[in-house]
């Protein structure tokens, strides 16, 4: 039985929370660039050039990227043989996004009562957590800091199978139309597929978190995953949603077994200020 | 580029049209959901306003809290559409510029034409490199809502795009149609 101190989570999770807020990631970096030359607007390629400039800033000045420093969302990997000493892993997560973000300067973006006071929670708890047990003495830690103008922007049908491969793809470019500019494009969107209806929504979710660079280990779903991203990219909606190429810089898809009446799908929209993190204990 | 000064008044928005540049100075508010619910309430009740609406400009914005030595911390726009119910009455009490991200509603488009006001996008996402604009910030109301508390900023060569105009253009349908491809 491997012991881990629940201080150690809370300590890592703080740190870890502080710098994805205030580091965009180089592959992101690399990519944005690189959008550059395929981006025939020049006001979007402006706007592109505006986003490096601000990862810059906030690198330099340590400000967060985004005012929207998020809600905090965790994939936990936990192996059945961790013990975890002192406080339980929810409270330990969440005690290190309070203290994150209280010393990292922050925003505080959760309200405790979603339908009638909606107060502040003061200190962006709780997190949302999706917890897996798994065998051996693992214990792992993909956190992301989710901006609320893109998830507002997400989208999940159930669909009938015989729409296939094509009412999928419509469907992904039908959300990405009808959101324009509000989440913030140039996108990274998850797609998940499959499952259930919770299932395919955490699906979506989970594939957000997939580097920029994955490649699905299937042939046929790594080709549709880039069909799906050329067909976004045609939409003309564009850096901002101020109109051009670059819509999106990944799709990244999730499938799962499913009843033979459903075809669920869930799409997940990722800003272009994606934050997570990997925590490895 | 053109160069504005805010408080604005019609007159000055009157010839600017979807996709112009506008560099904006001066005094402007920060408001977004939960202000916007309170600021409606007042002027309905009949209430005194925690500031003057007449020629103001809104930005929709919560800013994170300011680090030791800084006016404020990162400040970009927020999704403008969820103040769409609220923005026509505050267009026909005087609000003048409204700024933030994303589209508005049709509702939104028309009190802009018929109030003589502008709707104009700041860069969504670039929080860091707008609060280099902003060069003074204090809080002026509200202050138990946190993020969504008002503050007044006095801001620098601002840099802003002409989303929605008085003649009822849309850069983002026109963007939009332009790069699509069929």
């Amino acid at each position: 039985m491997r012991e881990i101190k629940s201080q150690e989570i809370t300590d890592r999770v703080a740190q870890k929370l502080i710098e994805i807020n205030l580091k965009l990631a180089t592959p992101l970096c690399n990519s944005l660039e690189e959008s550059l030359n395929m981006e025939e607007s020049s006001l979007g390629r402006e706007l592109i050039n505006q986003l490096l400039e601000n990862a810059r800033i906030a690198r330099e000045q340590s400000i967060p990227i985004c005012q929207d420093t998020g809600m905090v969302v965790a994939f936990v990997r936990i192996g059945e043989g961790v013990r975890i000493i002192g406080n339980g892993l929810e409270e330990a997560i969440n005690q290190g996004v309070a203290r994150g973000y209280r010393e990292g300067n922050l925003r505080q973006s959760m309200v405790l009562d979603p339908i009638f006071e909606r107060k502040n929670s003061g200190d962006n708890t709780p997190a949302i957590l999706h917890t897996e047990v798994v065998p051996g003495e693992e214990l792992t830690v993909e956190i992301a800091a989710k901006g609320g103008g893109s998830e507002n922007m997400s989208q999940l049908k159930m669909m009938k199978p015989a729409d296939g491969p094509e009412g999928i793809m419509d469907f992904v470019c039908e959300v990405v139309e009808e959101a324009g500019p509000n989440p913030c494009p140039p996108l990274i969107i998850g797609v998940g597929v499959g499952g259930s209806m919770e299932k395919a929504a955490v699906l979506a979710k989970k594939a957000l978190f997939l580097p920029l660079d994955y490649e699905h280990p299937h042939s046929r779903l790594e080709a549709f995953s880039q069909d799906i991203l050329a067909q976004v990219n045609k939409t003309g909606v564009g850096p901002l949603g101020l109109g051009g190429r670059t819509t999106a810089l990944k799709v990244n898809l999730l499938t799962h077994p499913c009843h033979i009446a459903s075809l669920p799908v869930a799409v997940n929209l990722n800003c272009h200020a994606a934050r997570h993190g990997h925590i490895e204990f | 580029m053109i160069q504005l000064k805010a408080p604005l008044t019609s007159e000055e928005l009157i010839d600017l049209r979807a996709g112009d540049r506008v560099s904006l100075s001066g005094t402007i508010f920060t408001a977004r959901d939960a202000a916007h619910r309170r600021l409606t309430e007042a002027i309905n009740d009949g209430q005194e306003l925690p500031f003057s609406l007449e020629g103001s400009v809104i930005f929709y914005v919560g800013p994170t809290p300011a680090p030791p030595g800084r006016v404020v911390g990162s400040a970009g726009p927020t999704t403008s559409g969820r103040m769409d119910p609220y923005t026509p009455l505050l267009l026909e009490n005087g609000v003048k510029g409204l700024i933030g991200k994303g589209k508005r509603s049709e509702m939104v488009k028309n009190a802009l034409k018929k109030y003589r006001s502008v709707y104009f996008t700041a860069t969504g996402g670039a929080g860091a490199l707008l609060s280099q604009c902003i060069k003074g910030a204090e809080t002026i109301a509200y202050e138990d809502l946190g993020p969504e508390a008002v503050h007044r900023l006095e801001v620098v060569n601002f840099p802003l795009i002409v989303a929605n105009d008085t003649a009822g253009n849309d850069i983002f349908q026109e963007g939009k149609a332009k790069y699509q491809i069929r």
